[in-house]
């Protein structure tokens, strides 16, 4: 017979009558909140910088929105680890793309692409929900959605993570026009600057896991520009 | 052909088992930016689970090559097991002879890399690291305000989690020490912060938790890591109070 380490006496059984077992949870939730609106010639993204676990604040700068190398910018949030290796298996695949194809993968493609990497991972997912923005082949601002399975939809505007019960219905509102009796309509850059930074400021005050400081992005045919603000740091 | 459902060859009464928990712990690490370098502290106890102290002379802060000093809390034989390999890491990178000396920012993904891996493997690797030290001439996209930063000091634990902060503890350091440490270090105050002034705050955050936290001991290390190089002190002991517990009721009394 072979040697059993942990043989089945009375000790290494529960009341139901099987073996205590402790499993490795591999997941986190890192926390952050993550928001994209596309407009008619740029799309902004954006994300607060503060890394939690518990109730504990990490640190108040570990960025979440990366600029990817074909010129779109991927928001991360939820498992901060996971989010650090998918970014790297992102961009070694784009890095692939312009070997073989001697041209940078387009918007539209990197998030179908996306799509691929995160289901290749479905039963052992990637813990991140992602937003994805570009300018598509027609120079029109582009967000894709995607849950941490690989589901995704192309959207005008999206909020992800900690915050996002607290932003959505607030962009849905502004962005998306509901429950006002106007058109719905592209927002102008200067509008979805203001949107942003008053949606993070608001979701900063009642979220403890936003905060320290937000990072927007803004994406154009031309090129990408960063800026970053302070949010609070309580 | 291939049956998924065979049960020849499988010991089903011996499954491969992993870490599922650990065993021989160590308590908080503390580690600082200060002026000049970084600072790394923790005490050198090693308990049986949290009730019973099992060794009291365990270092547990390593210097690794000529700029770094890993510092790791949770279980001692998985931190053997690093140590063992970044030995080999360090040995290989010496006999390359190209010229390269492994920084604090090459160890440092090193190890994330090590402990993501075995998250992913559903075996990890039980501890929380944090790796302090400082190249001259590398420099670190570290904090928004002081973009070009020479020093580093960096977090790792066992699902592969990483920052880096001007302050950093583990374990119950993270709910003692880091108020401390964050009032000493933020708002750039790290940059004022002087060699004597850092250790004695390390040494003030590790009396705190001598005092409050169980698994804690007041036999202590400090390692420090400036442009002269890295060193580690020997172990040694804190000076501790317990004169006012004879006056409160329930505390010694």
């Amino acid at each position: 017979m072979p040697y059993d380490p942990h043989p089945n006496h009375e000790g290494f059984l529960n009341s139901v009558g099987s073996p205590i077992q402790h499993r490795f949870n591999p997941h986190t939730d890192n926390g952050g909140t993550t928001l994209a609106i596309a407009g008619k010639d740029f799309c902004l993204v954006a994300g607060d910088t503060r890394q939690s676990e518990g109730y504990s604040i990490n640190t108040r700068y570990a960025p979440k929105v990366h600029e990817l190398s074909n010129g779109s910018v991927l928001a991360t949030s939820g498992m901060y680890a996971d989010s650090v290796n998918l970014v790297l298996n992102i961009e070694t695949r784009l890095e692939w793309y312009k070997h073989k194809h001697n041209k940078t993968m387009s918007a539209t493609a990197s998030a179908q692409m996306l799509m691929t990497v995160l289901y290749q991972k479905r039963f052992f997912p990637y813990y991140v929900f992602n937003i994805l923005g570009g300018v598509d082949e027609k120079g029109e601002g582009c967000v894709f959605s995607y849950d941490p399975v690989g589901c995704y939809r192309r959207e005008t505007y999206q909020a992800h993570g900690s915050s996002a019960a607290l932003i959505q219905p607030f962009l849905d509102n502004q962005c998306g026009a509901k429950h006002q009796n106007i058109k719905e309509e592209l927002l102008t850059l200067d509008q979805a600057m203001k949107i942003t930074k008053d949606a993070f400021a608001s979701a900063t005050e009642r979220d403890i896991y936003t905060g320290d400081y937000l990072e927007i992005f803004v994406i154009k045919k031309s090129g990408v520009t960063k800026h970053k603000f302070d949010l609070k740091k309580d | 052909m291939f049956d998924p459902f065979s049960e020849e060859g499988k010991d089903t009464r011996n499954p491969i088992r992993h870490t599922q928990q650990p065993v021989i712990v160590s308590s908080s690490v503390l580690g600082v930016v200060y002026k000049d370098g970084v600072m790394l502290a923790s005490d050198t106890l090693a308990s049986y689970g949290s009730g019973l102290s099992r060794f009291r002379d365990i270092e547990r802060l390593k210097p690794v090559g000529e700029y770094t000093v890993v510092g790791a809390s949770g279980d001692n034989s998985d931190f053997q097991y690093i140590t063992h390999t970044l030995e080999g890491v360090t040995t290989e990178e010496y006999d390359w002879d190209d010229g390269h000396k492994l920084g604090p920012k090459n160890v440092f993904e090193y190890l994330h890399r090590l402990m993501y891996g075995r998250r992913n493997k559903m075996n990890p690797l039980w501890n929380s690291l944090v790796v302090g030290g400082l190249k001259k001439g590398e420099k670190y996209v570290f904090l928004i305000g002081s973009i070009k930063f020479v020093r580093f000091l960096g977090y790792i634990d066992l699902k592969g989690t990483t920052y880096q902060s001007e302050a950093i503890a583990t374990g119950f350091g993270s709910y003692l020490a880091i108020p401390l440490l964050r009032k000493a270090t933020e708002n750039g105050r790290y940059k004022t912060l002087s060699e004597q002034d850092a250790k004695k705050l390390l040494e003030d955050c590790l009396r705190v938790l001598w005092y409050r936290d169980a698994t804690a001991n007041n036999k202590i290390q400090v390692a420090t890591i400036n442009e002269q190089g890295v060193s580690v002190s020997a172990p040694y002991k804190l000076d501790t109070e317990w004169g006012f517990a004879e006056h409160i009721r329930g505390y010694g009394a």
